[in-house]
C-alpha cells in the first residue's frame, strides 16, 4: 500500500503503540492490561508499519526473525516459574521486592512471567502474519 | 532397589548419545552391568532366606497414591536373581551374538530397557508401579521382536505380540484400578491384609477376570498363546531372555503374587487349573510336530507356563512348592537350549531339525550344555528337572479330590511330550552323521558356548544338591505365594514310591515318543491345516475385522472438508445439550433479573444484525471478513458495557490481526465460485438457528439458577493478599493459574511453528519423488 500518509502516521505510530504497549505490560497487575494485550498491540504496531512500508522493511527493523522471540520469551517464562524453587519454594511462587521501583512500580516474578508471555505473543503473531505475506 | 532399575534405565539412555562409542572394543562393558546388579541380589540372598523383607518407598504421585513402593521378598528375590543371572549370560553371548550388527547400540539400549523394566515389575511394592513397569516390558519386547525390520513378518510379529499383550495389558489396569479401589490401597503388602473384604466383595469375579487376562496374554496361555511362536522372529538372545526365562513369566509372576490376595477361592483355583491344564497339553503335543528348533522351544515354554499358572490353581502347599521350583528349572534348561539353538542357527544358517545332525563332531561343548538341558528337561534322575518333575507328580497325585487321579494323568501326558521336544531340540542336531555341509563348521568364541553351558551344568549341580538351592532361592518364594510357611526341603531322593515310578514312566514314554516320532515337513502341513479353527486365526479375523470397521469410519467421517467438520461438531453438540435441556424440565425465565434494554444495545444489535445479513448473502469474500470483524467489534462493545476491559481489549486487538489475518489468506485465494445448493443452505441456517436458539435457551436457564460467587469471591479476596495485584483478570492469568497461561502460550508458539514450517518448509517438487 503506498499512501504518504499511512506511511508518514505508521513512521510515529510505531515508538508510540510500541510504549503503549510496554505500558499495558506493566500497569497489568493492578489496572486493565497485561503481558497478552500488551504483545498483541505491539504485533499491530509492526503489522501497521508492514501495512505501510512493506513487510521486507519491517523485518529490517526487527533484525532478528520474529521466531526467535517464541523461545526469548518462553525462557523467560519458564524461569519465572521455576526460580522460587532455587529458593526452596514450591514453583510459580510469587517473590516480590520489598520496595516499589520509581516508574514501574512493584516488580516480581509475576511481572517476569508476563514479559515472557508479551514476548512469545509478540513472536508467534508476527512469525504468522509474516511468513503468510512473505509466502508467493 | 530403586538404583538397580535405574542403572539399566540410565544406561539404556546413554546409548542414544554413545551409541558410536559402544559398538567399539568397549562393549565390553555391557555384560558388567547385569553381573554387577546379579552379585548386588546375590548378597541378598542370607537376609531374605532369614525371612526379611527389604522395604522401600520414594513419593512420585502421594495424592494419588502412586509411588515407586519396592519391597524385596522371596518371590521378587527369585526373579530378580533370574533376571539378573540369566540376563549376565545373555549379555555376554548376545555381544558376540551381534558382533558388529549396525543396530548393535540399539539392541542392547532395548535390552537394558527391559531389564529394568522386568526388575520394576518384579519388585514393586505398589500395584500401579508394577503396571507401569509391565508395559514397558511390553514395549521393549515390541522392539526386540521388531528387531529385524526390514522383515515383514518381524514387524507382523511384532505388531501381534504388542497388541495381545497391550489389550491385556489395558484389562489389568482396569482390574488393578477396581481393586485397589476396592481395598482402598495400592500397596501390594497392605492389600494381603484386606484379603477378606477383597475376596467376599461383590465385583470380585470380574477384577479377578481382568486380571487374569492380563496375566494369560503376557503368559501367553490358550488361547492367547500365539504370539509366543510369532516372536522367535526376535534375535535368538532375546528369545531365550525374554520370551522363555523371564517376560512371559510376568504373567506368572502377577499371579504368584496375587495369590495370597486374590486365591484360594472357587474361581480363581479353577480358572487356573483350567486355562493352564488346556494350554500345558495343547502347546505339549503341537510342539511334537514342529520343525523349526526355535519353534520347538516356543510351544515347550508355553507348556512350561500352562504347567505353572495350573500348578498356582491347584494351590495346594506342595503345587506352590513344586511351582516354585519349576520356575528356576525351566529358566535354566529353556535358555541353555534356547542360547544352543541360536548358536546352530549362526553357524549353520538354519534351525531345521530335518536337516541338522552330528553336530556334536564339531560343537562339542554346545553339545554339552544342550545335552545336560535336554536331560534336565526330561527330568533324569540327578538333575534339576528331576526334583521339578517329582514335585508336580507330587502336587497333583495329593489333590484331595476326585481329580487326582485325571490331574495327574494330564501332568503325565503333558510331561512325555515335554521329553520327547525337549530330545528333538537338545539332542536330535548333534546325533547322528554329519552332513557334509556342515563339516567346516566351527565352535565360536567362548563368550557365545560358556553361557549355555554354565546354565547345563547349574542343572546338574542344583540336582545334586537340592536341599541348599531350595533353602536358598525357593524357599522363601514360596512362602510369599503360599501366604504362610511351607517348611519347604527339597530331597535327591524321596524314596520309592509312586512319584518316583510316574517319573520314570514319564522318561521312558518320553524317550519312546522322541525315538518313534519323526517330525516332518508334511506332518507339520497337515497339522498347519487346522488352522482354521485355531485361536490365532479367529483372534487375527477379528482384528481385522477392526480394522476394517475403522477405515470405513475414517473415510465417512473424516472427509477433510473443514465445512463438515464443523457441521458434524455443531449439531453433535445441539443434540447433546437439547438432550439435556429437555430432561432438566421447562424453562423459566425471571424477568427481575434482567437489566432494562437502552437505546445504544439496540442500536448494536441492529448492526449485529446487519453484519450477519451482509455474511450470508454477499458473494465477496472480503466483504463477508469484514463483516465478521464487525461482529466481533461490536461484541468488544458489550464487553465495555458490561466492564469487561480486559476483555474488551484483548477482544479489539485479537479481532484487527485475525481479519489482518485472514485477508493475508484470502487475497490469495480465487474469489466464489462454487456456491452451495438451495438444500444445502437450507439446512445450514436451521442448524445455525438451532445451535443460537439452544445457547439462548441455556443462557437464560442459567440466568434463573441461582448463582453461586464462591470461586470469584476467592480471587476477588486474595489477589491483593496473596499475589500483591489488584486487577484480578491478569493475577489468575499470570498467578493463580499461571501454569495454564504457561501451558497456552506453549501451545500459540507450537502453532506458530506449525504455520512457520508448513509454508517456509515445503518441499520442492523435485524432492516430493
Amino acid at each position: 500500500m503506498k499512501s504518504a500518509i499511512l506511511q508518514t502516521a505508521s513512521r510515529y505510530l510505531l515508538p508510540i503503540l510500541l510504549l503503549f504497549s510496554f505500558f499495558l505490560l506493566l500497569r497489568g497487575h493492578y489496572y486493565p492490561g497485561g503481558g497478552f494485550v500488551g504483545g498483541l498491540v505491539a504485533s499491530i504496531a509492526f503489522v501497521l508499519h508492514s501495512f505501510a512500508h512493506g513487510t521486507e522493511n519491517t523485518m529490517k527493523i526487527l533484525r532478528y526473525k520474529p521466531l526467535s522471540l517464541i523461545p526469548i520469551g518462553l525462557g523467560i517464562s519458564a524461569l519465572s516459574v521455576v526460580a522460587p524453587m532455587i529458593a526452596g519454594l514450591p514453583p510459580m511462587t510469587g517473590l516480590w521486592f520489598e520496595e516499589p521501583i520509581p516508574v514501574i512500580g512493584m516488580i516480581g516474578s509475576a511481572l517476569f512471567f508476563d514479559i515472557g508471555v508479551y514476548l512469545v505473543v509478540i513472536g508467534v503473531v508476527l512469525t504468522i502474519l509474516f511468513t503468510i505475506s512473505l509466502n508467493d | 532397589m530403586l538404583f538397580t532399575v535405574l542403572t539399566g534405565l540410565i544406561t539404556s539412555s546413554l546409548l542414544i548419545p554413545f551409541g558410536k562409542f559402544i559398538k567399539t572394543k568397549w562393549s565390553i562393558v555391557l555384560p558388567f552391568i547385569p553381573v554387577f546388579l546379579f552379585i548386588f541380589y546375590l548378597l541378598q540372598v542370607s537376609s531374605v532366606a532369614s525371612g526379611i523383607n527389604f522395604v522401600q518407598h520414594i513419593s512420585w504421585v502421594p495424592s494419588l497414591g502412586v509411588n515407586f513402593d519396592f519391597r524385596l521378598d522371596g518371590l521378587s528375590l527369585l526373579f530378580a536373581l533370574l533376571i539378573t543371572g540369566i540376563g549376565s549370560g545373555i549379555f555376554f553371548y548376545g555381544r558376540t551374538y551381534l558382533k558388529g550388527h549396525p543396530y548393535f547400540d540399539r539392541f542392547f539400549g532395548y535390552l537394558l530397557l527391559f531389564m529394568s523394566a522386568m526388575l520394576g515389575v518384579v519388585l514393586a511394592n505398589n500395584i500401579i508401579t508394577l503396571f507401569i513397569f509391565w508395559e514397558l516390558t511390553s514395549i521393549s519386547s515390541f522392539f526386540l521382536i521388531g528387531f529385524n525390520n526390514d522383515n515383514k513378518d518381524s514387524r507382523k510379529s511384532a505388531i501381534t505380540a504388542l497388541s495381545i499383550t497391550g489389550i491385556g495389558g489395558f484389562f489389568l489396569l482396569a482390574g488393578l484400578l477396581l481393586l485397589g479401589n476396592i481395598a482402598e490401597t495400592f500397596i501390594i503388602s497392605e492389600l494381603i491384609d484386606r484379603r477378606d473384604i477383597i475376596i467376599n466383595h461383590s465385583l470380585y469375579p470380574l477384577f479377578v477376570g481382568l486380571i487374569f487376562l492380563g496375566a494369560f496374554t503376557k503368559s501367553a496361555q490358550f488361547p492367547f498363546h500365539f504370539w509366543l511362536p510369532g516372536a522367535m522372529k526376535a534375535p535368538t538372545p532375546v528369545s531365550a531372555y525374554l520370551h522363555s526365562a523371564t517376560m512371559v513369566k510376568a504373567g506368572i509372576y502377577l499371579l504368584a503374587r496375587f495369590t495370597p490376595i486374590l486365591g484360594n477361592t472357587d474361581f480363581w483355583n479353577y480358572t487356573l487349573m483350567i486355562v493352564g491344564g488346556i494350554t500345558m497339553i495343547y502347546a505339549a503335543v503341537h510342539s511334537l510336530f514342529r520343525i523349526d528348533l526355535k519353534g520347538i522351544l516356543a510351544y515347550s515354554t508355553i507348556s512350561a507356563l500352562g504347567i505353572l499358572t495350573f500348578l498356582l490353581g491347584l494351590g495346594t502347599k506342595d503345587a506352590i512348592i513344586a511351582a516354585s521350583v519349576f520356575i528356576l528349572v525351566h529358566a535354566l534348561y529353556k535358555a541353555t537350549l534356547f542360547m544352543v539353538t541360536g548358536i546352530i542357527d549362526h553357524e549353520t544358517h538354519t534351525r531345521d531339525i530335518t536337516q541338522l545332525a552330528g553336530l556334536r563332531k564339531v560343537l562339542f561343548p554346545v553339545f554339552i550344555a544342550a545335552l545336560l538341558a535336554a536331560l534336565s528337561s526330561a527330568g533324569l534322575p540327578l538333575t534339576f528337572g528331576f526334583i521339578g518333575k517329582d514335585l508336580i507328580y507330587e502336587a497333583t497325585l495329593h489333590y484331595a479330590n476326585n481329580w487326582a487321579l485325571w490331574l495327574t494323568i494330564l501332568a503325565v501326558a503333558t510331561n512325555t511330550a515335554l521329553v520327547a521336544a525337549g530330545f528333538m531340540a537338545g539332542v536330535k542336531p548333534f546325533v547322528g552323521k554329519l552332513p557334509t555341509q556342515f563339516e567346516k563348521i566351527h565352535l565360536p568364541y567362548s563368550s557365545m558356548w560358556l553361557p549355555p553351558l554354565i546354565l547345563g551344568v547349574l542343572g546338574i549341580v542344583f540336582g545334586c544338591m537340592p536341599g541348599m538351592i531350595g533353602d536358598i532361592f525357593n524357599h522363601r518364594a514360596a512362602d510369599s505365594i503360599f501366604g504362610a510357611e511351607t517348611e519347604m526341603h527339597l530331597k535327591i531322593w524321596h524314596g520309592f514310591n509312586t512319584v518316583l515310578i510316574l517319573s520314570l514312566c514319564t522318561l521312558a514314554a518320553g524317550t519312546l515318543l522322541y525315538l518313534f516320532n519323526k517330525p516332518s515337513a508334511a506332518k507339520l502341513n497337515a497339522v498347519e491345516r487346522l488352522n482354521n479353527i485355531s485361536p490365532q486365526h479367529i483372534i487375527l479375523k477379528l482384528a481385522s475385522l477392526v480394522e476394517r470397521f475403522s477405515t470405513a469410519y475414517t473415510n465417512n467421517v473424516h472427509d477433510g472438508f473443514l465445512r463438515s467438520y464443523h457441521f458434524k461438531i455443531i449439531v453433535f453438540a445441539e443434540l447433546l445439550l437439547a438432550y439435556k435441556l429437555w430432561l432438566s424440565g421447562p424453562i423459566q425465565i425471571d424477568f427481575e433479573k434482567l437489566t432494562p434494554i437502552t437505546w445504544y444495545e439496540i442500536a448494536f444489535v441492529l448492526i449485529l444484525i446487519g453484519a450477519v445479513y451482509l455474511i450470508v448473502t454477499t458473494k465477496s469474500r472480503l466483504t463477508s471478513v469484514v463483516s465478521t470483524s464487525v461482529i466481533g467489534y461490536c461484541i468488544c462493545l458489550i464487553f465495555v458495557f458490561y466492564s469487561a476491559p480486559d476483555l474488551a481489549m484483548t477482544q479489539f486487538t485479537i479481532d484487527t490481526l485475525t481479519t489482518v489475518l485472514f485477508v493475508l489468506v484470502l487475497y490469495k485465494l480465487p474469489g466464489f465460485i462454487n456456491f452451495a445448493k438451495k438444500g444445502v443452505q437450507i439446512r445450514d441456517a436451521i442448524v445455525a438457528l438451532g445451535f443460537g436458539v439452544i445457547i439462548s435457551l441455556i443462557m437464560l436457564k442459567v440466568l434463573y439458577e441461582p448463582t453461586t460467587t464462591e470461586i470469584s469471591d476467592f480471587y476477588g479476596e486474595n489477589s491483593y493478599l496473596l499475589a500483591k495485584g489488584k486487577n484480578v483478570v491478569n493475577v489468575i492469568l499470570v498467578d493463580f493459574r499461571g501454569i495454564d497461561t504457561m501451558f497456552e502460550t506453549v501451545v500459540l508458539s507450537i502453532a506458530a511453528l506449525g504455520v512457520y514450517s508448513l509454508i517456509k518448509l515445503r518441499l520442492k517438487s523435485s524432492e516430493k519423488e
